[in-house]
This record gives structure tokens, C-alpha cells and sequence, in this order.
């Protein structure tokens, strides 16, 4: 009674701001889906396919925490968020968790009481210009129009350089991806500018990809992932230990094509504790023993997962660079499974 | 003896609140008020329990805090380190600005289409009445939307005015018309300009009391004087003396496509032309459809009398319709510029900086403080929409039919 009514107050109030609800695991186990924020479509990211089924690097750790918490990959319903609605949707409980390239940052984990989980895309903030522009740094972009994609950390870290490089600009903040592309393309901002993953996603859905080009200024750090409400936390143990087990998994060599044969016991004891053929690390979470085994068959361990959707052979061609394994010179280093 | 008794006077009795029908309204009244109150504290007292329950404390105090972000169009001084307070006025003004000038033209445009509409030229009356239905009969979102995107796709880039191909030139080398906004020559303001401002107010004050010379001669005495081209005379002829005499003190600054975009000069942004252009046609097909209620609720005898008079068609409308139709047209009116008012909320769809993009939009954000701007935001369209009510209901007074 006390929550329905609060819930109607706020609607009241224009707002969708609601108290947490307790054990998110067993309410997405008792609806047998699991509701998931992503954004309103960026290629390579989260984007519905020609068939309407949604897929992305951002959409595979969806599926992934739905295959090990319902066994079921496809048992996702997809909530397309704007920048501006992600934050009230993960509040109110419209929404399980939030896979939306959404930066980690103080005030969204303090102030705003989310809990991320974890980095799934180290990024930072790029620009794009036509190369017919001859500009070769963002330093030249003294008087520059740039379009903005709103209600991001992209406005902050934007007026910081320009402000700091002491050079003037003009901001044209844009609601979404495709209308600022639209703008973009039409020669209403010289610049285009967001995360860089999103700026090669976005060019690589352009007619002529190659007249565009990607300054090499990185302005800010953006350390992108899933996040869930604050205050639930075997909820947000699960989907954290979803995505390291997709981390873990690629270091360790697991892959989706010898994952059958992994299971069946091997020499490594992290391995076996992983995918469930020793100790109880599932149940521990709540979840069978097998749980990450079936993460890990949804899509694949982390790197098939980024090279599947944006990879270096894929359209948005992006290298793993600071993605890669701590292994290989990145910053991808997950706890141990132990 | 006489004897007199007295009507027997009725005492109250508490059973008459139940049964006596004088009574029994205010007692159902009273509970439901009663009902109503409880309910709301109810509500209240829910909520504020369940926010700091949940952690969310109300502060206002991020309002003092540096915004970070920079607007594009700004009437008042603002840079990224000025507080979020500082932006929500940016955007506050912005609002009024966007407002106040489709205000202005969705009128015009209302009053000539609903006068068209009304013309015995049938092609007129029905190219006027595709126009309304059109326009009205269409989200004002998507009219603000497609107005920007055939702006920015048709108008040409800065670029293209660049170098020896260019495939733009400015309008008479001093007018710009880009897919970023229209530029045009500010006034540089030299010594001695003041006097031509001034010459410039002072005939503006003799255009008024020539014209009104001109009414009191024509009630006084009949004779009806010239009105337009001594007005016109009056306007420009004493200011452009002026001019001349104080040494042309007034320049213009004409804009000039340096780096990446025109500089100098004035620009009037793209996204506020688009909104201002779809907030004014599709406000004006509403008000179009007010002004032909109103004509048309003055009886024709009016315009047949007026005419018997010997008055021409257009006096006939100046002088007789018009007047008695504001008496009906000015309370609908009223809510179309309420209508305007609030549809500029939707300025961000076109990245136009109001204050719903600002406190409501980037600000919001940012800091994550929702209902506390929110709330802002709520109070601000009330106080503005209950400013205009109150000083159109000041004009309505004015105009209505005075009953003596």
C-alpha cells in the first residue's frame, strides 16, 4: 500500500523516482524476464538488428546475466533509454540494470546511489571532423560549432578543454545520436563530438566513413558500464560477477567453441571453479553452479563478445587498445574466481 | 388581552445537518474537504517519509554550485564556471524571448488567415483553410522538427561560402543566410549616435500625435487627413537628417566568415528561427480559427449598416467587425499564448537552449537533483503562464462590453 501509493505521488510530481525494491534477483527470477535499460540504438553497442532482435556489445552483458540467472539468453526485455531517462528508469525499478555506455563517475555512485558494477569499455571523449577540414588536432578548433550529445559528462568535459586550451566554441547540445549524425552530416557543427567508441560506431554507419576523421585528442576519461540501484547488493554481486566471469573466461581461454569440453573438468582449478565442476561459487550467489557457464555460451567470453560486435573486422573497426587483458597491456583485470 | 405568540423559532438541532436540505450541502462539503485534506497530508507525509527513506534528500544547494556547461544563445552574460542559478535564467530568458516572439507573429498570422479564410475569393478562403487545418492538425513537435531539418538540409554551410568556388554569397554582401542561423550587420554605435537615437524616439512620439491630431480633426470637424505616407514621413525622414548631419556616427558591423564560422555582426541562431517559425504557423492556425469565431459572431446586420454608411470593406473590418470580435476572440487568445508559452518547452528537440534544456535538461542531469528542479521548473511556467493570464484578462477588461 505505502509503496503503490509513493509511486503514485511521484507520478504525480512528473517523476518516476521510486524507493529501491528489495531482492531485484528474485523478482526478475519470479518474472522470468529481466528488464534491461540500453540506449535508443547505437550501432555495435545496442541496436535492433533487421529482425527487431536486439545486439550489441552493451545488449551481450544483458543476455549474458539473463542466461546465468534465467538460463536463458533471449529472456530480455529491452528498455530503450535517452541519456536524460537511464537515471529515473534504474531508480524507479522500471528497469533491473542499466547497460547504456554510461560513464562511472562520482556523483553517479554517491549522489545519485547507483552501484556500477564494473567496466565493460574503457573510453574517453573524441572528436570527429570532415577531413575535408584539414584539422588535425582539437586544439585548431578555435570558433568551431560542436554539436553535443546532452545529458552526459561529454557537456563537462567539453567546456573544461576549451576552457582550458583557451579557445572560444559554440555548443549545439542535440537530444540523440541520430540527430546530432543528422546535423553533423548536414554541415550545421563542424564537430561532432562523444565517446570515442561511440564517434567510430556512429562514422561507421556513414555513406563515406573514410572523409571523416576522429582527432586524436582523448579529453577525458570515460570507464563505461553496467550499473544497478544502490542497496540491492546480491543483485549487483550477480551481475558483477557476470561480467567478470566474461572477463575471466577470455583470460583463462575459455571460449564459447571449447566451453563444452572445458566443462567436463580441466587441469586449471580457476577454470573448474568457474564454470561450476568444483566448489559452490554459484550458490554462493544464488544461482546454480552452472551459471557462468551459461553466460559465457550466450555470447562468449568478453573478447569474442567485442570482437562479434565491434571489433576490428566489424564496421566499427575499433582495436582493443586499453580493452585488452592485463596480460596484454590492457586494463582488463578481474578478481579471481575463488 | 391579547395574546401573541411568536412563529416558533427554529432552534438548531444537529440532526438538521443530516435532514434539513439548507444544511445538508454544507455538511456533505465539509466532509469532503475533510477527506480531501487528510489525503493529501496523507500523500505528503508519504512521501517525504519514502524520499529520505530512500536517501534523497531535498537541497537546493547545487543551484549556487558552477554549471560546467556552456549555452550557445545567451542574453545575459554566462561562461561554464557561472552557477547552475546563472544557466536556469539563460534559459529562463531564452524561454521569454522564444515566447514573447512567436507570441507576436502567431497573431499576425492568425488574424490575416482568419480574415482570409472569411473572403468571398474562394481561392483565398480555401488555400487559408488548408493552411489551418494543415497546421493545426499536426503535433507542433513534429512542425518544429521538420522546419529545423529542411533548414539545415536546404540553407548552405558556412563552408560553402569559402574561397573561389563557393556556392553561397551573402544577400547583399552583408546578410547571411547559413544552415547555423542567419547573420546580419550589427550597428556599431559611434560618437553623436546618441542624437540620432534620440531624433529617432522623438518622431516616433510625432508619428503618434500626428495620428491622433489627425482622429480629434476627423471627430471634430470631419475633415479626414492623409494617414500613411505623413506617418512614414514623420518615421524616417528626420532620423536620416540626423544622420547626415552628425556625420554618419552610425556604422555596421558586417558579418565575415573567419575559421570556421561567421563573425561579427549579429546571429540570429538557427534553432531559434526554426522554433520561432513553427511555435508562430501552427499557434496561428489555432488563432486563425478564433479570429473567424469572432468575425463571424458579429452580425452581419453590422457589416450591412456599416456599409449603408457608405464605408469601404477594409473600414468596415478596421472600424465595425474587428473591434466587436475581440470582445470573443481575446479570452481564446489568451490560452494560445499560454500554448505558446509552454510548447516552447519542446526547444530541445532542436537544441535551442530554454529553460527546460538548461534547468530542466542539462542541469538535471548533471546533478542529478530531479524533483528539486523540476519543481523549479513547475513554478516557473505557473508564475509565467498566471503573468500573461493576468495581463490579457487586464486587456479582455478593456475590450469586453462595457454594461452600464
Amino acid at each position: 500500500m505505502k509503496k503503490s501509493v509513493i509511486f503514485g505521488a511521484l507520478t504525480v510530481a512528473g517523476l518516476a523516482a521510486g524507493a529501491a525494491a528489495a531482492g531485484t534477483l528474485d523478482d526478475v527470477k519470479a518474472r522470468g524476464t529481466m528488464n534491461c535499460g540500453v540506449t535508443t540504438g547505437l550501432a555495435g553497442f545496442a541496436a535492433p538488428d533487421a529482425n527487431g532482435v536486439w545486439e550489441g556489445f552493451d545488449v551481450s552483458v544483458c543476455r549474458a546475466v539473463a542466461a546465468a540467472v534465467l538460463g536463458d539468453a533471449t529472456a530480455v526485455e529491452f528498455v530503450p533509454t535517452t541519456g536524460k531517462t537511464r537515471f529515473t528508469a534504474l531508480a524507479s525499478g522500471e528497469i533491473d540494470m542499466l547497460a547504456r555506455n554510461t560513464t562511472w563517475t562520482f556523483s553517479r555512485d554517491v549522489d545519485l546511489k547507483f552501484t556500477f558494477v564494473g567496466v565493460n569499455y574503457y573510453d574517453g571523449q573524441g572528436f570527429m571532423v570532415p577531413s575535408e577540414l584539414g584539422v588535425s588536432s582539437a586544439k585548431e578548433l578555435d570558433g568551431a560549432t560542436v554539436c553535443i550529445q546532452t545529458g552526459t559528462t561529454t557537456e563537462l568535459n567539453l567546456a573544461d578543454f576549451f576552457r582550458a586550451n583557451n579557445i572560444s566554441y559554440e555548443p549545439v547540445p542535440i537530444e540523440t545520436n541520430a540527430e546530432a549524425q543528422q546535423q553533423y552530416l548536414a554541415g550545421a557543427c563542424d564537430v561532432y563530438t562523444t565517446d570515442a567508441s561511440g564517434l567510430a560506431a556512429t562514422r561507421a554507419t556513414f555513406e563515406d566513413p573514410t572523409a571523416h576523421v576522429l582527432l586524436p585528442e582523448i579529453i577525458s576519461k570515460e570507464p563505461l558500464g553496467p550499473l544497478v540501484r544502490h542497496g540491492d547488493n546480491e543483485w549487483g554481486d550477480v551481475v558483477r560477477w557476470t561480467l567478470n566471469a566474461l572477463i575471466t573466461a577470455e583470460e583463462l581461454g575459455v571460449t564459447s567453441a571449447n566451453l563444452a569440453e572445458m566443462s567436463g573438468g580441466s587441469a586449471n582449478p580457476e577454470i573448474n571453479r568457474l564454470l561450476g565442476t568444483e566448489g559452490s561459487l554459484g550458490e554462493m550467489l544464488g544461482l546454480d553452479a552452472e551459471w557462468a557457464k551459461r553466460a559465457i555460451a550466450a555470447g562468449g567470453n568478453y573478447g569474442e563478445v567485442f570482437e562479434k560486435n565491434i571489433g576490428e573486422n566489424t564496421p566499427i573497426a575499433l582495436s582493443r587498445g586499453l580493452n585488452a587483458q592485463w596480460t596484454d597491456g590492457g586494463l582488463l583485470y578481474s578478481p579471481p574466481f575463488r | 388581552m391579547t395574546t401573541m405568540t411568536d412563529p416558533p423559532r427554529a432552534s438548531f438541532r444537529l440532526s438538521m445537518l443530516l435532514n434539513d436540505t439548507r444544511y445538508r450541502s454544507y455538511t456533505f462539503q465539509a466532509i469532503a474537504l475533510l477527506v480531501l485534506i487528510v489525503a493529501f497530508a496523507y500523500l505528503g507525509n508519504n512521501l517525504l517519509t519514502n524520499l529520505s527513506a530512500a536517501g534523497l534528500n531535498i537541497a537546493y544547494d547545487f543551484l549556487d554550485a558552477p554549471a560546467g556547461y556552456d549555452i550557445n544563445q545567451r542574453l545575459i552574460e554566462y561562461d561554464s564556471q557561472s552557477s547552475n542559478a546563472r544557466a536556469a535564467i539563460v534559459g529562463i530568458l531564452n524561454t521569454l524571448l522564444v515566447a514573447f516572439l512567436a507570441c507576436v507573429t502567431a497573431t499576425v498570422l492568425g488574424v490575416i488567415a482568419g480574415v482570409l479564410r472569411l473572403s468571398k475569393n474562394w481561392l483565398v478562403s480555401k488555400l487559408m483553410a488548408v493552411y489551418v487545418e494543415i497546421f493545426r492538425n499536426i503535433p507542433v513537435l513534429i512542425w518544429i522538427v521538420i522546419i529545423f531539418t529542411i533548414m539545415i538540409a536546404v540553407l548552405p554551410g558556412p563552408r560553402e561560402f569559402r574561397g573561389d568556388g563557393a556556392t553561397a554569397s551573402m544577400v547583399l554582401g552583408s546578410f547571411a543566410f547559413t544552415n547555423r542561423g542567419i547573420y546580419i550587420p550589427a550597428p556599431v554605435w559611434g560618437p553623436g549616435s546618441m542624437m540620432v537615437v534620440i531624433t529617432f524616439i522623438a518622431s516616433l512620439i510625432g508619428v503618434f500625435a500626428y495620428r491622433r491630431y489627425a482622429k480629434n480633426l476627423l471627430y471634430s470637424t470631419g475633415r479626414l487627413l492623409p494617414m500613411g505616407w505623413p506617418s512614414l514621413a514623420i518615421f524616417f525622414v528626420p532620423s536620416i537628417v540626423m544622420f547626415f548631419i552628425m556625420g554618419q556616427p552610425i556604422g555596421l558591423d558586417i558579418p565575415e566568415l573567419k575559421g570556421f564560422n561567421f563573425k561579427g555582426g549579429i546571429k540570429i541562431g538557427g534553432p531559434l528561427i526554426a522554433l520561432w517559425i513553427a511555435l508562430s504557423v501552427y499557434t496561428g492556425a489555432f488563432i486563425a480559427e478564433n479570429v473567424r469565431a469572432g468575425i463571424q459572431a458579429v452580425s452581419k446586420g453590422q457589416t450591412e449598416a456599416a456599409g449603408a454608411l457608405g464605408l469601404r470593406p477594409g473600414r468596415i473590418m478596421n472600424l465595425v467587425v474587428l473591434p466587436q470580435a475581440l470582445r470573443v476572440i481575446i479570452p481564446p487568445l489568451i490560452s494560445q499564448y499560454l500554448n505558446i508559452t509552454k510548447n516552447s518547452s519542446l526547444a530541445i528537440a532542436v537544441g535551442y537552449a530554454d529553460v527546460t534544456a538548461t534547468l530542466g535538461g542539462i542541469t538535471l542531469n548533471q546533478t542529478g537533483r530531479a524533483i528539486e528542479c523540476v519543481v523549479l521548473l513547475m513554478l516557473f511556467y505557473l508564475t509565467i503562464s498566471l503573468s500573461i493570464s493576468f495581463i490579457m484578462n487586464i486587456y479582455n477588461n478593456s475590450v469586453k462590453l462595457k454594461e452600464r
